[in-house]
């Protein structure tokens, strides 16, 4: 047994022999000399900047954590300690080693400056390391903790760096250092250059500066670069607001274009709308649940399921219960709010009454990050997207098909389409099926944004008619212009007035707007005196 | 002629008016006695509990005739006559909550608890002169009133008519819903209103009150009844009818439509509110939950199953469900949203003039036979 475990652990340590060398160099790290540790620290950095290794046998050194054996002076790591005995594994292969008693190991020792030397070791192995996302960390890092040491590293990284992210953080970290420490010509050309930059240290060193500085040109040219930095932040909080209401105004759209097309036809309102939402947010998670594996796909999937789902029970509702009420469109309204009441029910006694967690697949989730004030998340902007692309879908149906023709001409005049020869009780049915599907659809959209319960449906429908309303019945281009208006101006109202207040105010301006144009943005031309 | 008292004027050729209003008067005045004059051992007694759900149900009646008012005699379909009923109970409760005083968890005289824990330091001004009751009473018509008038203008006045109408009713209600719910508005966020201790002087609690208030109540719903039947009797009610009927052809006769709508929704809306001031003291509490759309809604309901355009199909309508609605959720909680779903669905499918319309539908097949 002990023979093959030998065996075992040669194989690994020949394994790691390409990186051998700084096995061999770092043993060096065990002299019991500050000043010697030092000069290894240095070494090692200088040769061994890009490799992985050195980063954790630092990190583990800066937190106290490193030991070597007595005897050969491997580094090792302690897992656990038992009495006088140490259970001890390599730090490079991993590799554990039986216990041995206490005295056979030695920690390396630190101090304050071979602390400070570390973290500085640190920072250029983070900047020269392959992965992008790591050297922007580090270059972050280094700008957060401004130190003037740190300069002449900076400078070699930058001339390495080809990645402008991090090319404009690393800047961004020079014109920092040069405006506090410099003088005279370079540092008014680095307070200059601050303007450029966004992020909160360069608004705290141009604080600084302005405190500090007696020199009335320095403080002039400092605030001219604090005015500039002003205004570029608050040009990208206004981009970010607009993006939100974006985004916003796409859910409305995708929660309003439905209820545009059932609504317009057939000049009924179905309260049930909301609850249409509602069950595609639950096919979502219902498809989560049949396939745990496909998490990455399920909102793939989930879309046409949730398209045939919910419009087959919208096709149901018209059959079952619209189909006897034309005509009577208030009595429509409060059928179809009974409906509402039992899907509501239905799925609280399916599912439950609590909200379900709907996951988000690993490329919806994060963020993309344009600068250090902007960021973007995905799961609103593939929403943006999806949404133009259900419009465009639906426009193209409606002005392009046969199908939209057929819808557009019963919408129009219900008794002459008729007459041409048009089914006008099947196109009713396919209508709010369509309707009802893109409810659906929207419904998944929503499952990457809100919870995803009972009452997901109410707190639309309000909304989705409002949007309706206000871009006039039976317009596509009324609804996407209402949309995403009523969207942006929510978010631009939000941080004035709070986001309830918001609320308020944009329902208060419809009611004020239906009054001064009953028929909406874009009303539909007709010469009838009534409805 | 022979000269008759108003009242019977009032009344005349209602036959379904006086059976309902009868029979509720024999109702309230056997829960009051056997309340109040029944040893409370005996098989007889009845419960104040009951009192006090009787009273209940009376000014949800009254609530049901505003709507009916509107909707079965002008048409108008209002998704928010909760707003006008939630606005008339909040003026009443402030009046109720200035009668705390002291007796307050936080003892403070001059300011309500939910004031003192939000670190108020002074009564917030909409709040001044609610201790007088004859003024929070005046306000209780007034408020609702004035929204109901302001928006009715609005609305009316640029020809807002059918869905869209009911649409923007239910926005406002949703609107005033979420403003309620806001803790810095001043009338107690989410909580609402609670913990009322006395009326007029006379304390809440006691058997007695609660009887006073049912029969208040009553009676409230009696008058309410009058000056509606009053109305639609008058040649008023005739043009409010035609207006239901034929909106453009009346316009094209002469007559200004808006103001005629204008009146009934308002006087609708007054009658909405003191159903709600009737409401408060005797359920304990009022919160926003009062304006959602869904309890507006839940109304339109109670006057489709009753039978719109009779006023007192309306009030046979508001007992059936919230009896129902009472026994349901107490009983059976998860069937009843499934029972009320299919309410709607079957009553506006299958009855559209409710219980009221299958009752004579049975009379006249019964007298054919």
């Amino acid at each position: 047994m002990k023979f093959i475990k030998i065996m075992l652990l040669n194989l690994l340590m020949i394994s790691f022999a390409f990186s051998s060398t700084l096995i061999e160099d770092s043993k060096n790290l065990t002299t019991n000399s500050f000043s010697k540790k030092q000069k290894v620290i240095n070494e090692l950095t200088e040769k061994y900047a890009e490799n992985e290794q050195l980063e954790i046998v630092l990190q583990t050194m800066l937190s106290g954590d490193l030991y070597y054996k007595k005897d050969d002076k491997t580094l090792v790591v302690i897992d656990k300690k038992e009495d006088r005995e140490y259970f001890t594994s390599d730090i490079f292969s991993k590799v554990k080693y039986p216990k041995a008693s206490k005295y056979d190991f030695k920690k390396v020792k630190i101090n304050n400056k071979l602390r400070s030397v570390i973290k500085a070791s640190l920072a250029v192995i983070n900047l020269s390391s392959k992965n992008v996302d790591k050297r922007f960390k580090s270059a972050r890092n280094l700008l957060k903790n401004l130190d003037l040491n740190d300069r002449p590293m900076v400078i070699n990284a930058l001339s390495k760096e080809k990645d402008s992210d991090v090319k404009e953080v690393l800047q961004e970290i020079i014109a920092n250092l040069d405006a506090k420490f410099q003088t005279g010509d370079k540092q008014i050309q680095a307070i200059k250059d601050l303007g450029g930059f966004l992020s909160a240290k360069t608004v705290q060193t141009l604080d600084e500066i302005i405190t500090k500085n007696e020199s009335e040109l320095i403080v002039q040219i400092a605030k001219d670069a604090q005015d500039k930095v002003e205004m570029k932040k608050s040009f990208y909080s206004f981009i970010e607001t607009a993006f939100f209401g974006l985004s916003q105004g796409s859910v409305l759209l995708l929660a309003a274009i439905g209820l545009a097309i059932t609504f317009g036809v057939m000049k009924v309102i179905n309260m049930a709308h909301g609850e249409l939402i509602m069950i595609g947010a639950y096919t979502t998670y219902t498809i989560q649940q049949i396939m745990p594996g496909l998490i990455e796909y399920s909102i793939i999937i989930a879309i046409p399921a949730a398209f045939i789902v919910s419009g087959i029970v919208g096709i149901l509702i018209e059959r079952l219960v619209i189909r006897h009420l034309y005509g009577r469109p208030l009595e429509t309204l409060l059928a179809t709010f009974g409906v509402s009441l039992i899907l509501q029910q239905l799925v609280r006694t399916i599912y439950s009454p609590l909200n379900q967690e709907v996951k988000t697949p690993q490329w919806m989730s994060g963020a993309l990050e344009i600068n250090s004030t902007l960021s973007l998340t995905y799961n609103r902007l593939y929403i943006i997207i999806f949404a133009v692309i259900v419009f465009l879908a639906i426009l193209y149906v409606m002005k392009k098909t046969s199908l939209g023709l057929k819808v557009r001409a019963v919408s129009q005049n219900r008794p002459i389409a008729r007459a041409m020869g048009i089914k006008s009780s099947y196109i009713d049915a396919l209508t709010f099926g369509i309707g009802s599907g893109i409810a659906g659809v929207a419904g998944v959209a929503l499952s990457q944004l809100t919870n995803v319960g009972p009452n997901l449906g109410q707190a639309y429908i309000v909304d989705s008619f409002m949007v309706v309303v206000f871009g006039g019945v039976g317009n596509l281009w009324g609804t996407l212009i209402a949309a995403l208006s009523l969207g942006e101006i929510n978010k631009f109202i939000e941080p004035i007035a709070g986001a309830v207040l918001a609320k308020v105010i944009i329902l208060v301006f419809i009611i004020l707007f239906i009054q001064k144009k009953p028929r909406g943005l874009f009303p539909q031309k007709g010469r009838d005196v009534e409805d | 002629m022979k000269r008759q008292p108003l009242v019977l004027k009032i009344l005349e050729n209602d036959k379904g008016g006086k059976i309902v209003l009868s029979t509720l008067a024999v109702v309230v005045f056997v829960v009051a006695f056997c309340n109040l004059f029944v040893p409370s051992d005996s098989i007889f007694y009845i419960s104040t509990f009951t009192v006090t759900i009787l009273g209940k149900y009376l000014a949800f009646a009254l609530l049901a005739l505003a709507l009916d008012l509107v909707w079965g005699y002008l048409g108008v379909l209002s998704l928010g006559h909760g707003a006008f009923f939630a606005l008339g109970g909040y003026a009443w409760a402030m009046y109720l909550m200035r009668q705390i005083g002291d007796r307050g968890v936080y003892g403070n005289p001059e300011l309500p608890d939910f004031m003192v824990f939000m670190n108020l330091q002074e009564l917030p001004w909409f709040w001044y002169g609610f201790d007088n009751p004859l003024f929070a009473f005046l306000m209780v018509g007034l408020i609702p009133g004035i929204l109901a008038f302001v928006f009715g203008w609005f609305a009316f006045k640029s020809r807002v008519t059918g869905v869209y109408l009911s649409i923007i009713t239910q926005a406002m209600t949703y609107a005033l819903m979420l403003a309620f719910f806001r803790n810095d508005m001043g009338f107690g966020g989410n909580n609402g209103l609670t913990d009322f201790k006395d009326i007029l002087g006379f304390d809440l609690s006691s058997d007695s009150t609660r009887v006073g208030l049912l029969i208040i109540t009553f009676i409230a719903l009696v008058l309410g009844y009058l000056v509606c039947r009053f109305i639609i009797n008058s040649r008023l009610g005739r043009v409010v009818i035609s207006i239901r009927d034929a909106e453009s052809r009346v316009r094209f006769l002469g007559y200004k439509v808006e103001q005629y709508k204008l009146f009934i929704f308002v006087v609708s809306a007054i009658l909405a509110a003191i159903a709600g001031a009737l409401y408060v003291p005797q359920v304990g509490i009022i919160n926003p939950g009062v304006f959602s759309p869904l309890f507006s809604i839940e109304l339109v309901i109670w006057v489709a199953i009753g039978g719109r355009g009779t006023l007192y199909g309306a009030i046979i309508g508001a007992i059936i469900v919230s009896f129902a609605s009472t026994y349901f959720t107490s009983a059976l909680p998860e069937v009843w949203l499934y029972a009320l779903g299919a309410l709607f669905v079957l009553v506006t499918l299958y009855l559209p003039k409710g219980v009221v319309g299958l009752i004579s539908q049975i009379n006249s097949r019964v007298k054919k036979a």
